[in-house]
C-alpha cells in the first residue's frame, strides 16, 4: 500500500532523479527501481502534465480515490518517461488547505459560502440583467492557455454563438499572440511547421531569448543529451541575460534588449552576401513582402492599428538589408560583426541542420511579429523549414496555449475556423453551432489589455475570469488591479485556488483541478493529448466547461448546449473537429486520442499517423504533391519574407529609470505561482521573488545580496531582496525579476506597451530605477 | 519527520562500494544512476535528533565526494 509518507519518498526520490539528469545529460536510472522500492497498489493513468507547453505524458497513481503519484509516461515520445521537477509533484497542490470548494458570494464586503446552484443563479442573473441594460457588448469573459479544449470551445460558443459578442479573449494574448500573428503573415497558417524529433536530426540549436534550462526543461534535457550522443552538434544562446541555458551552451552571446530586429535582418544580410542564399527555393516557394514603418506602441486606450502588406522583390529586399551589416549594428545591438557572421556562417552552412527555438523572449516583444517574421526569414532564404532538423520552432508557455486558445480560438478576433472577419468562417462557425449566421459579430473588440482597459472606463460591467490570474500577470496591474475594483464592474472568477484576482470577485466559482476532470490539451508540437478523470473534485468545485454550459442554459441557451454531465467533454470535442475536418487540420478521433499518449495533428484518417513536418510534401499529405513544397495557408502556396526594420523600444532607460526590467519565470514555478507555491518542495527552492543586479551596479549602489530593495518605474513600486550572482546573471544596466510572487507585485512596475498587431504586451523591456530601502 | 533526497557523487571508483555502505545505513534508500558514477539518496527520518544523527554518519562516509539536496519534506505527516 502507498502511503502518504511512501508516495513523499517516491516524489522526493523522482526529483533527485530529476536534478540529476538536468546537471548530468543522458543519466539513467532502472526505470523500475522506485516503483519496486515505493509502490503499491496504484492504478496507473496517463494523461499531459498540467503545467507547461512542452506537454510531457505523465502517468498519474491513484489509489482509494485519491491522487498519490506522478511518473513520467515512457510511452509518450515527447518526454520518454521524463518530467521536471513541476511535474513530477503537481499533484501536491491539490490537497492545499485554502482549496476552494464552496461558491462565496461577496455580501456586504464578506464573502459568505452558498451553494452552486445559488451561485450560478446569481452568475446568470448578473450577466442577463447586464446585457438587457448595456447591451452585449458590456459582458466579457477572460480565458486561457490551460483552459481545456472542451473549456476554451464552450466558452466561445457561449460568448459569439449564444450572446452574439467577441468579448473573449484570453490569458494565451500574454504569451503566444505574436507567435500567431508570425505564423499568419509568414505562412498563412498557425502552429509550428515541425516536431520535437527535430531535436534528434539537428546539429545547431539557436536559442534567441529563450531560456529552455528552466522554460523548456524536458526538451532541454532531450537537446544536452543529444549532444552527448552524437557529434558536430551545437547549442547557441542568444539572449539578454545569463541563464542556466548560456552556461550549458556552447557559446552565449549577449545582446541590447530589442535588438534582436537588428540581429535578424544582419544575419539575413550575411546570407546573401556570402551567396548562402537557396537560390531555386527562394524562386519557388517564397514572395517578399513589407508591411508599415513606425507602428506605434499601443500605450493609449482603444488604440487602432492596422498592418498593410505591399509587395517588393527581392532586389528591393537586398537594398533594404544594406542597413543591417553586422559592422553597422554593432552599436545597436552590442553583438560583434564577429558573432553575427558565426551565426550566419552556422545558417548559412548547406551541411549543418539548424533549429531555431523562441518563446517568451521574441514573443513579450513590442515588435513580436516582426521578430518572428525575421527569424522565419532567416529559414526561409537558406531553405531550411519543414524537414527532420531544420526549422524555427516556436515554443509554447502554456499547456493548451496551442490547443485552446490558438485552435479552439479563444481570441475576440477567432472561431474555431478562421476569424470572426471572414463571411465564411462565420458561416461555418454558425452552421456548427446552429445559430443565425448574423448573430457572430464581424469585427473583434477588446483583446487582453484592452479589456482590462474597458473594465477601469467602465465599459464593460460584467467579467467572467476563468483558469487564470490576470491581477498577476497582466502587465501595469497597478492600473488593472483598483480597475477591477471597481463598483461599475461585477467580477466572477472560477479557480481552484484563492489568488489575487478572485480577492477582487463578487462571485468565486470553485473550479475542478486537472485529473479531476476529463480534458483534451494541445502541446507546443501540435499534438492533442486526452485524459480521462482519475478522481473526484473536492466540495462543489466543478470543471469549467460544465460552469459555462449551467450559465448558458440559465440564460436561456439551453437548445445550443444539448450535452450530458458525464459526458460533456467528449461531446464537445466531437463537435468541435467538425471545424477543423479536412487534410490540413485534421484533428484525431477521440477513440485514438484515449489510446495513444498523444497525436499531432494533421492526423493523417488513411494511414492512422501524425504529420511530423507540414508543408513538405514527404511527409505532409496535405501539400500539393507535384511541389516539394507546399506553403498552403498562403493561396499562391508561397511563404513571405518580410522587410521589417529595427524601431526601438518604447521606454529605453534614461537619467531618472537607469535600468532596464526584464520579467519572467523561473523552473519551479508555474507562472503567478498559484499551484506551485502551494507545492512545500517547489515553495522551499524558492519561497520569494528577488531582482537579480549585475555586481558591478550592486557595488556601484552599496548593495549586498539579499539586501531588499525597491524597484520604481513611473507605473509603480515594488520591493524584493536582491540577488547578486545566483541564478542569473543581467548584463550592466540591467535587472531581471520572476513574475510568480504575488507578494512581490512586479508586475505593478512593469509597462502595458505591446506589439500593434498582435497585440500582445512586452513584458520584457521598460526603464526602472533601483533604490535601496 | 523529514524526508529528503540527494544527488550523491561518490568518489573516483567508488560507487559500488558507496551503495553498500549507504545500503547498510539505517533510513537511507539508494537509487543508483545505470550509466554514470551518481546515486539519488532518499533518507526518511522520525523526527530532529534521529535527522541529526543521520547528517553526523553521512558526513563520515568517505566514499562520498559531494552530496547535494534536492528537496525536503519537513512537513507533519499522517
Ligand atoms: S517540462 Fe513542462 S510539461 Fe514537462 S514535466 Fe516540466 S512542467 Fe510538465
Amino acid at each position: 500500500m502507498m502511503n502518504r509518507r511512501n508516495f513523499l519518498k517516491k516524489a522526493a526520490a523522482a526529483s533527485a532523479m530529476a536534478a540529476a539528469a538536468t546537471m548530468i545529460p543522458g543519466i539513467l536510472f532502472a526505470s523500475d527501481q522506485i516503483d519496486k522500492k515505493l509502490s503499491g497498489d496504484i492504478n496507473w493513468t496517463k494523461g499531459p502534465c498540467r503545467f507547461c507547453g512542452v506537454g510531457c505524458g505523465v502517468l498519474i497513481g491513484t489509489q482509494k480515490g485519491k491522487a498519490v503519484a506522478v511518473k513520467g509516461d515512457p510511452n509518450c515520445s515527447v518526454n520518454k518517461g521524463l518530467l521536471c521537477v513541476k511535474g513530477y509533484h503537481q499533484i501536491m497542490c491539490t490537497s492545499s488547505a485554502d482549496r476552494l470548494t464552496k461558491p462565496l458570494v461577496k455580501k456586504n464586503g464578506k464573502y459568505v459560502e452558498t451553494s452552486m446552484e445559488e451561485a450560478l443563479d446569481l452568475v446568470a442573473s448578473k450577466m442577463k440583467e447586464t446585457i438587457e441594460k448595456h447591451g452585449k457588448d458590456s459582458v466579457a469573459m477572460y480565458t486561457s492557455g490551460q483552459s481545456t479544449i472542451p473549456e476554451g470551445y464552450v466558452a466561445s460558443k457561449f460568448m459569439k454563438g449564444a450572446i452574439g459578442t467577441n468579448n473573449l479573449d484570453c490569458n494565451a494574448r500574454l504569451c503566444m499572440a505574436s507567435a500567431v500573428t508570425g505564423f499568419l503573415t509568414t505562412f498563412g497558417a498557425d502552429e509550428p511547421m515541425g516536431c520535437y524529433e527535430d531535436i534528434e536530426h539537428a546539429n545547431v540549436f539557436v536559442l534567441w531569448g529563450n531560456n529552455m534550462a528552466e522554460m523548456h526543461p524536458v526538451l532541454f534535457s532531450r537537446m544536452l543529451d543529444n549532444r552527448l550522443n552524437r557529434k558536430n552538434v551545437k547549442i547557441i544562446d542568444l539572449a539578454t541575460r545569463t541563464t542556466r541555458t548560456s552556461k550549458a551552451a556552447d557559446k552565449s552571446i549577449l545582446f541590447k534588449p530589442q535588438s534582436d530586429l537588428a540581429i535578424a535582418n544582419a544575419i539575413c544580410y550575411e546570407l546573401i552576401n556570402n551567396g548562402w542564399v537557396n537560390n531555386s527555393f527562394v524562386e519557388k516557394h517564397i514572395a517578399f513582402n513589407k508591411g508599415k514603418t513606425n507602428i506605434g506602441y499601443g500605450l493609449e486606450d482603444k488604440f487602432k492599428f492596422k498592418d498593410k502588406a505591399t509587395p517588393i522583390d527581392f532586389d528591393q529586399y537586398k537594398s533594404f538589408l544594406e542597413d543591417y551589416r553586422p559592422d553597422k549594428v554593432e552599436a545597436i545591438t552590442g553583438v560583434s560583426a564577429k558573432d553575427i557572421k558565426y551565426l550566419a556562417s552556422l545558417y548559412g552552412d548547406p551541411n549543418l541542420k539548424v533549429v531555431s527555438f523562441w518563446c517568451m523572449g521574441m514573443n513579450q516583444h513590442t515588435r513580436g511579429t516582426w521578430i518572428n517574421n525575421l527569424v522565419y526569414n532567416i529559414h526561409l532564404l537558406t531553405g531550411k523549414i519543414s524537414q527532420p532538423g531544420n526549422g524555427p520552432f516556436s515554443l509554447t508557455g502554456q499547456p493548451s496555449a496551442c490547443g485552446t486558445a490558438r485552435e479552439v480560438g479563444t481570441f475576440t478576433h477567432k472561431l474555431p475556423k478562421g476569424v470572426v472577419m471572414n463571411k465564411k468562417h462565420r458561416e461555418l462557425a454558425a452552421k456548427i453551432w446552429k445559430v443565425p449566421y448574423e448573430r457572430i459579430p464581424d469585427k473583434p473588440t477588446y483583446h487582453a489589455t484592452e479589456m482590462f482597459r474597458a473594465v477601469d472606463r467602465g465599459d464593460i460591467k460584467f467579467i467572467w475570469t476563468q483558469v487564470t490570474n490576470p491581477l498577476v500577470s497582466l502587465p501595469k496591474t497597478s492600473r488593472y488591479r483598483p480597475a477591477m475594483q471597481k463598483d461599475s464592474c461585477f467580477v466572477v472568477v472560477s479557480d481552484v485556488f484563492p489568488t489575487p484576482t478572485s480577492d477582487v470577485a463578487d462571485v468565486i466559482l470553485p473550479a475542478a483541478w486537472h485529473v479531476e476532470k476529463s480534458g483534451l490539451y494541445g502541446n507546443s508540437e501540435r499534438r492533442t493529448q486526452y485524459w480521462d478523470k482519475m478522481v473526484e473534485a473536492p466540495g462543489e468545485a466543478m470543471p469549467d466547461a460544465w460552469m459555462t454550459i449551467e450559465i448558458a442554459r440559465r440564460m436561456g441557451y439551453g437548445d445550443l448546449f444539448p450535452y450530458s454531465k458525464e459526458n460533456h467533454h467528449e461531446e464537445i470535442y466531437n463537435e468541435y473537429r467538425q471545424f477543423h475536418a479536412g487534410k490540413k487540420h485534421n484533428m484525431a478521433p477521440l477513440e485514438v486520442l484515449k489510446k495513444q499518449s498523444g497525436v499531432i495533428w494533421p492526423y493523417i484518417e488513411e494511414t492512422g499517423k501524425s504529420t511530423q513536418w507540414r508543408f513538405n510534401s514527404k511527409y505532409d499529405p496535405a501539400c500539393n504533391q507535384d511541389k516539394d513544397f507546399d506553403f498552403y495557408g498562403k493561396p499562391d502556396g508561397k511563404a513571405v519574407i518580410w522587410q521589417r526594420p529595427y524601431e526601438p523600444a518604447p521606454e529605453i532607460p534614461d537619467n531618472e529609470y537607469p535600468f532596464w526590467l526584464n520579467t519572467g519565470r523561473v523552473i519551479e514555478h508555474w507562472h503567478t505561482g498559484s499551484m506551485t507555491r502551494r507545492i512545500p518542495v517547489l515553495h522551499q527552492a524558492v519561497p520569494n521573488a528577488y531582482v537579480e543586479l549585475h555586481p558591478d551596479d550592486a557595488k556601484q549602489m552599496g548593495i549586498r545580496n539579499k539586501q531588499k530593495v525597491k524597484v520604481i518605474s513611473r507605473r509603480g513600486t515594488t520591493i524584493l531582496p536582491a540577488s547578486i550572482n545566483e541564478r542569473g546573471l543581467p548584463t550592466k544596466g540591467q535587472v531581471f525579476v520572476p513574475f510568480f510572487d504575488e507578494s512581490m507585485m512586479i508586475n505593478d512596475v512593469t509597462l502595458d506597451a505591446f506589439c500593434p498587431i498582435s497585440k500582445e504586451p512586452d513584458y520584457k523591456k521598460c526603464a526602472v530605477r533601483i533604490e535601496k530601502v | 519527520m523529514p524526508i529528503k533526497s540527494y544527488v550523491a557523487f561518490p568518489r573516483k571508483g567508488e560507487k559500488e562500494q558507496l551503495i553498500k555502505v549507504l545500503e547498510n545505513t539505517k533510513h537511507c534508500e539508494v537509487l543508483p544512476a545505470t550509466n554514470k558514477e551518481v546515486l539519488v539518496l532518499v533518507t526518511d527520518t522520525k523526527d530532529d535528533q534521529q535527522e541529526e544523527a543521520l547528517q553526523q554518519i553521512l558526513d563520515s562516509i568517505e566514499e562520498i565526494e559531494h552530496l547535494n539536496l534536492v528537496s525536503g519534506f519537513s512537513e507533519k505527516i499522517t
